[in-house]
C-alpha cells in the first residue's frame, strides 16, 4: 500500500487528498459538498472553452516552436523587447491562472526563463476587461496608480525570482 | 509535415493527461474554498491598525480564490466598513497574485522552488504596493 502511493504521481496524490477532504467534510456536512460541487461543474463549464484555446496554443507551439528557438528569441535575444512580450502576453490572456500552467510547463522545457513565467503569471492579475468595476469601486486615480505599480513590481519579481533560483543552482 | 503534426497531436495529448487531474484537483479545492468561507467573514478579522491590516488582508487574500470580481466586491465591503485602504489593497491584490490554493498545481507543473518563491515573493510586494499604492494617491 505504501509502495503503491510512493509509486503515485503528484497530481493523482493530490486529487486523492482533495477527494478525502471532501468525503470527510461530505459526512459532517453534505450541503456544503454539494454546493461546493455544483460550483466546481459551473468553473468546470467556464474554463473549458479557454481550456480548448490553451490546449490549441500548446499544439501550434508544439508545432512551430523548438527549444532551441525559445531559448534564442525570449530569453537572450529579446532582452528588455521579451519583458514587455510577456507583460502584454500577461495582461491580454484570459481565464483562471491555472489554465496556463500546461503550456508554461511546455515552454519552460523548451527553455524559457524563469524571469518571463513569472512576469506573465504576475500580470495575469491586471485584468482589462475588470478595469472598469475596480474604477466603479475604488476610483480612476487607484486603478491607474495600482496598475502602473503592478506592472513594474512583475519586473522586479520576475528578476529576483530568475536569480533565486539561479543561486541556488551553483 | 504529417509526421510534425502527429507528433504535436501527441505531445499535447500527453501534456493534457499530465495537467488535467492537478486542473481538476485545483477546481475542487477552488470550489470548496468558496462555499466553505462565507463573504461576512473577511470583515471581522481587521484591527484598524493599517500595517497589521495590510498583512491581514494579505494573509486572506492569498489563501482565497474565485473570480477578482469577487475580491472587489468583498473590498468595497470592508471599505465601507471601515477597513484602511492598505489593508483592502492588499488583499485583493493578494487575491489575483498570490495563489496558496493554486500551489499545489503550480509545484507540479512549474517547479516546487519557483511555485514557493514566486508566491513568497508575491506576497510580500502585495503589502508593498498596497503600501506604496495609498501613499501616491495621497499625494494627488
Amino acid at each position: 500500500m505504501k509502495n503503491l502511493f510512493k509509486k503515485m504521481s503528484g497530481s493523482l496524490k493530490l486529487f486523492i487528498l482533495i477527494v478525502f477532504i471532501y468525503a470527510i467534510f461530505g459526512i459532517f456536512n453534505q450541503p456544503l459538498i454539494m454546493k461546493s460541487l455544483h460550483t466546481f461543474i459551473k468553473l468546470l463549464k467556464e474554463v473549458i472553452p479557454i481550456l480548448v484555446i490553451v490546449f490549441s496554443l500548446m499544439f501550434l507551439t508544439n508545432m512551430l516552436i523548438t527549444s532551441k528557438k525559445i531559448s534564442d528569441s525570449l530569453s537572450r535575444k529579446l532582452g528588455i523587447k521579451g519583458y514587455f512580450l510577456a507583460i502584454a502576453l500577461g495582461i491580454l490572456s484570459a481565464g483562471p491562472i491555472y489554465m496556463w500552467y500546461p503550456l508554461l510547463s511546455d515552454l519552460k522545457e523548451k527553455g524559457l526563463n524563469n524571469s518571463l513565467i513569472t512576469i506573465f503569471l504576475y500580470n495575469r492579475a491586471v485584468k482589462i476587461p475588470l478595469i472598469p468595476m475596480m474604477i466603479y469601486y475604488f476610483g480612476f486615480n487607484y486603478v491607474f496608480i495600482l496598475g502602473c505599480l503592478m506592472i513594474i513590481f512583475s519586473v522586479i519579481n520576475g528578476l529576483i525570482v530568475e536569480k533565486l533560483l539561479l543561486t541556488q543552482k551553483i | 509535415m504529417r509526421e510534425k503534426i502527429k507528433k504535436s497531436v501527441l505531445e499535447t495529448l500527453n501534456s493534457l493527461r499530465r495537467s488535467m487531474l492537478a486542473l481538476l484537483s485545483v477546481m475542487l479545492l477552488i470550489a470548496f474554498i468558496i462555499n466553505a468561507i462565507p463573504k461576512d467573514y473577511y470583515a471581522k478579522i481587521f484591527t484598524n491598525n493599517n500595517l497589521i491590516d495590510s498583512i491581514i488582508g494579505a494573509v486572506i487574500g492569498s489563501i482565497s480564490a474565485g473570480n477578482p470580481i469577487n475580491s472587489y466586491v468583498i473590498g468595497g465591503e470592508l471599505l465601507n466598513n471601515g477597513v484602511g485602504l492598505t489593508a483592502v489593497t492588499a488583499f485583493i491584490l493578494s487575491w489575483v497574485t498570490v495563489g496558496i490554493v493554486q500551489l499545489p498545481a503550480e509545484s507540479l507543473m512549474l517547479g516546487r522552488k519557483f511555485a514557493l518563491y514566486r508566491n513568497g515573493i508575491s506576497f510580500v510586494t502585495a503589502i508593498i504596493i498596497s503600501i506604496l499604492t495609498v501613499l501616491i494617491l495621497n499625494l494627488f
